[in-house]
C-alpha cells in the first residue's frame, strides 16, 4: 500500500497535519475563522512592511519626507503605506474578536494555547506602538513621548529606564532608529510565537461552541475549513480594500500629517483607536503609577482566565454569563470611545466607572457561572 | 434565595435545550426556530442598541458643540463620491490661486513641477511653469553655486530661506507647508474652505494681538494670516469668475489633490476591487455551501434495538 507524499515527505507532512488532514470539530462556527484571518493579517503586514522598509529612512530629519516619498514617488507606494497602516487596524479587529470568542466559549481552558496567545497579543501591541512612531509626525512623536514616559513611574529606577529606552535624554534619533529595528524584528518573533501557539492548539485540538469533547465528531480541515477560511479571507480582504481605497486616512490622526516638532505639543494626544480602551483606563486613575499598573493589568488580566472552574466549558450553558459578556463588550466599546475624548466631565467620571466595571467583569464572571452550576444542580 | 429566584424566573425560557445540542435539527438560519416572543425581544433589543448608539453619537456632537471652535460645514465636493475623481479644471485654477496668492508665504516642498504633468498641465506648460523660477544649483566646475531656470524635477520654491526667516516676516507665526494640508487639519478641504471664507469681525470682548486677525474656524479664533481671498483678487486663465468662494473652492480642491496625488487612481482601483469581489465572493460562498451541504444536512437518528424476544 502506498502513502500519498503529503503523509511521507518530512516537510510536507508537517503542513499536512496542520492544514489538510488536521481533525477539526464539525461544529465550529464562523467565530473560529479569526485565527486564520489573523495569520493573513500578519502576512499582509510583513509583506507590505518589507517593501516599505526598502524606502523608509529611520532618521528624524528624513523619516517624514521618506514616508512622503513612498506615497508620492514609489510605484504603488501609497497603496503599500495605507495597506500597512489600515492592515494594522484590521489586525486588531480580528485580534479582539478572536480573544472575545476565546472568552465567550472559555477557550482559555486550553492553557498553553491561551498563554501563548496572551504573549502574542502583547507582542503585537508592542509592534503596533513602535510602528506608529516611524512616520515621525506630531502624533508619532508625542505618542512615543507619553507612552515611554509611563516607565518613569517605576519606583527608583524609572527615570533611568526611560533614558535607557530612549537612548538619550528625550525621544530623539536614537529612539527612532531602535524603534525601527524593533518594529522590523518583532513581527518575526510574532511569527515564531504563532508557530508555538498552533503547536499547542493542535496538541489538544480546537475548542468548539458547545465546549464538549468533539473527538467523536471530527472532520478533516481540508476541504471543509480551507474553503471556509478562504471565504473568510476574501470577505476580510474586501473590507480592508474598501477601507484602504475609499477612506485610507479615516482612522488616522490629522496631527500625524504635520512633521514632529518637540516644541509644539498637540492639544489632544491620543493613540490609535485600538489602544484607546487601555488609554482610557490609564487616564481614569488619578495616580501615575496606579494608571500604569491599571493599563498593564487591562491586558495581562487575561492570564487569570484559565483559573476559572466551570462545570461546562462554553457560555452556551450559562445564560447569565452570556449577558455579562455582552455587557463587557459594551464596556470595552465605551472605553474606546471615551479614550478619544478630552479629559473633562462627563467623560472623566464615566471612564472611572467603566474602568471599575471592566475589571469587575473578571471577578463576577466566574462567580456567576458557579451560581448557575449551583442553580442547575 | 437568589438562586431560587433565578431558577424560577428563567427556568421556562432559558433552560430549554440549546438548538446547537440537536444537530439533527440544524437549520441554516438560527432564527427560524425562534418564537414570535423571542423575535420581538431580539428586535426590541436591536432597536434599543441602535438607539443607544445614536444617543451616544448625539451626546458626542453636543459635547463638541461646547468647544471654542466653529466646526466647518460639510460641503458637497464633487470628488467626495466613492467613484468620483477630482475636478481637474478646479485643480488647475487652484494652482493659479496658490501660485498668485498663497505661495507668497506658504511652501509646498513635497510637490514638484513634474507632478502637475497630465494632472492639470501639459508637459510643455509644466516646463514653462518651472522655468519661471530660478533655482540655486551647484556647485559647478569652479565650485560655485549658480542660479538656473527651473526644471520639471524641481520642487515648488519655498518663499523663505528657512523657518526663522518665515517667522520673522510673519510676526512670529510660521506659515505651514501646504503639501499635506488637506489631511493635516480636522475637516480637510471643508476646513480650508471655511477658513478662507470665514474671516469676520471679532466678537465683543475678544482681544487680538497686533498682526492677528479673527477667524472662528481657527482654533482659538486669533490667526496670524490675514484674509487673502477677495472677489477678483486674481484673474483665471479659463475666464471663470473669480469670486472669493470660487477661489476658496479651487484652492481647497488643489490642496486635496496635493495631499493625495493618487486620489483618482485609488478610486479607479476601488471600482475594480468592487467588481472583482462582487463576483468572487458569491461564487466562493456558493462553493463553500456546496462543500458543506452533506455535513449540514445530515440527519442523526436514534434507533433503539427491538427488545429481545421473551
Amino acid at each position: 500500500m502506498t502513502h500519498p507524499i503529503r503523509k511521507t515527505h518530512p516537510v510536507i507532512k508537517i503542513m499536512n497535519t496542520a492544514l489538510i488532514d488536521l481533525p477539526a470539530p464539525i461544529n465550529i462556527s464562523a467565530w473560529w475563522n479569526f485565527g486564520f484571518l489573523l495569520g493573513m493579517c500578519l502576512s499582509i503586514q510583513i509583506f507590505t512592511g518589507l517593501f516599505l522598509s526598502m524606502h523608509y529612512i529611520p532618521h528624524i530629519d528624513l523619516a517624514f519626507s521618506s514616508v512622503s516619498h513612498i506615497c508620492r514617488d514609489v510605484n504603488f507606494g501609497w497603496l503599500l503605506r495605507v495597506l500597512h497602516a489600515n492592515g494594522g487596524s484590521m489586525f486588531f479587529i480580528c485580534l479582539y474578536i478572536h480573544i472575545a470568542r476565546g472568552i465567550y466559549y472559555s477557550s482559555f481552558h486550553l492553557y498553553f494555547t491561551w498563554m501563548t496567545g496572551v504573549v502574542l497579543l502583547i507582542l503585537v501591541m508592542a509592534t503596533a506602538f513602535l510602528g506608529y512612531v516611524l512616520p515621525w509626525g506630531q502624533m508619532s512623536f508625542w505618542g512615543a513621548t507619553v507612552i515611554t514616559n509611563l516607565i518613569s513611574a517605576v519606583p527608583y529606577v524609572g527615570s533611568m529606564m526611560v533614558q535607557w529606552l530612549w537612548g538619550g535624554f528625550s525621544v530623539d534619533n536614537a529612539t527612532l532608529t531602535r524603534f525601527f529595528t524593533l518594529h522590523f524584528i518583532l513581527p518575526f518573533v510574532v511569527l515564531a510565537m504563532v508557530a508555538i501557539h498552533l503547536l499547542f492548539l493542535h496538541q489538544t485540538g480546537s475548542n468548539n461552541p458547545l465546549g464538549l469533547n468533539s473527538n467523536a465528531e471530527k472532520i478533516p480541515f481540508h476541504p471543509y475549513f480551507t474553503i471556509k477560511d478562504l471565504f473568510g479571507v476574501v470577505v476580510m480582504v474586501w473590507l480592508l480594500m474598501i477601507l484602504v481605497l475609499s477612506g485610507p486616512y479615516l482612522l488616522s490622526d490629522p496631527d500625524n500629517f504635520i512633521p514632529a516638532n518637540p516644541l509644539v505639543t498637540p492639544t489632544h494626544i491620543q493613540p490609535e483607536w485600538y489602544f484607546l480602551f487601555a488609554y482610557a483606563i490609564l487616564r481614569s486613575i488619578p495616580n501615575k503609577l496606579g494608571g500604569v499598573v491599571a493599563l498593564l493589568a487591562s491586558v495581562v488580566i487575561l492570564i487569570i482566565l484559565p483559573l476559572y472552574k466551570n462545570k461546562f466549558m462554553s457560555s452556551s450553558f450559562y445564560p447569565l454569563n452570556q449577558m455579562l459578556f455582552w455587557g463587557f463588550i459594551s464596556i470595552f466599546i465605551l472605553l474606546t470611545w471615551i479614550g478619544a475624548q478630552a479629559i473633562e466631565e462627563p467623560f472623566y467620571t464615566s471612564a472611572q466607572i467603566l474602568t471599575s466595571l471592566y475589571f469587575f467583569y473578571f471577578i463576577l464572571s466566574p462567580l456567576l457561572s458557579v451560581l448557575w452550576d449551583y442553580v442547575m444542580e | 434565595m437568589a438562586a431560587a429566584l433565578v431558577r424560577r424566573t428563567t427556568a421556562t425560557s432559558l433552560l430549554r435545550i440549546h438548538p446547537a445540542l440537536l444537530p439533527q435539527q440544524g437549520n441554516l438560519s438560527s432564527y427560524s426556530s425562534y418564537s414570535w416572543g423571542k423575535k420581538i425581544v431580539l428586535g426590541t433589543t436591536g432597536l434599543l442598541t441602535a438607539g443607544g448608539l445614536g444617543l451616544v453619537a448625539a451626546l458626542n456632537h453636543s459635547v463638541k458643540a461646547t468647544d471654542l471652535i466653529l466646526h466647518p460645514a460639510k460641503l458637497p465636493w464633487s470628488h467626495k463620491g466613492w467613484f468620483s475623481s477630482i475636478d481637474h479644471a478646479s485643480i488647475r485654477r487652484g494652482y493659479e490661486v496658490y501660485k498668485q496668492v498663497c505661495a507668497a508665504c506658504h511652501s509646498m516642498k513635497y510637490i514638484a513641477y513634474r507632478n502637475l504633468v497630465d494632472v492639470c498641465h501639459t508637459e510643455a506648460e509644466a516646463k514653462a511653469e518651472a522655468e519661471e523660477q530660478f533655482i540655486e544649483d551647484g556647485p559647478n566646475d569652479q565650485g560655485e553655486m549658480f542660479k538656473r531656470p527651473g526644471k520639471l524635477s524641481d520642487y515648488l520654491p519655498n518663499p523663505y530661506a528657512n523657518d526663522e526667516a518665515a517667522r520673522s516676516a510673519n510676526n512670529g507665526a510660521l506659515p505651514p507647508d501646504l503639501s499635506f494640508m488637506a489631511n493635516a487639519r480636522h475637516g480637510g478641504e471643508d476646513y480650508i474652505f471655511a477658513l478662507m471664507t470665514g474671516y469676520c469681525d471679532p466678537p465683543a470682548g475678544t482681544e487680538l494681538a497686533e498682526g492677528q486677525h479673527y477667524n472662528p474656524y481657527f482654533p482659538g479664533g486669533a490667526i496670524g494670516m490675514a484674509q487673502s481671498l477677495y472677489n477678483e483678487v486674481i484673474e483665471y486663465e479659463d475666464g471663470t469668475p473669480a469670486y472669493a468662494s470660487q477661489l476658496a473652492k479651487d484652492v481647497s480642491t488643489f490642496l486635496r489633490w496635493a495631499t493625495e496625488p493618487e486620489h483618482d487612481q485609488r478610486k479607479r482601483m476601488l471600482l475594480k476591487v468592487m467588481v472583482f469581489f462582487s463576483i468572487v465572493t458569491p461564487i466562493l460562498y456558493y462553493y463553500k455551501r456546496h462543500k458543506w451541504v452533506l455535513v449540514k444536512s445530515r440527519k442523526l437518528a436514534f434507533k433503539p434495538r427491538s427488545p429481545p424476544p421473551s
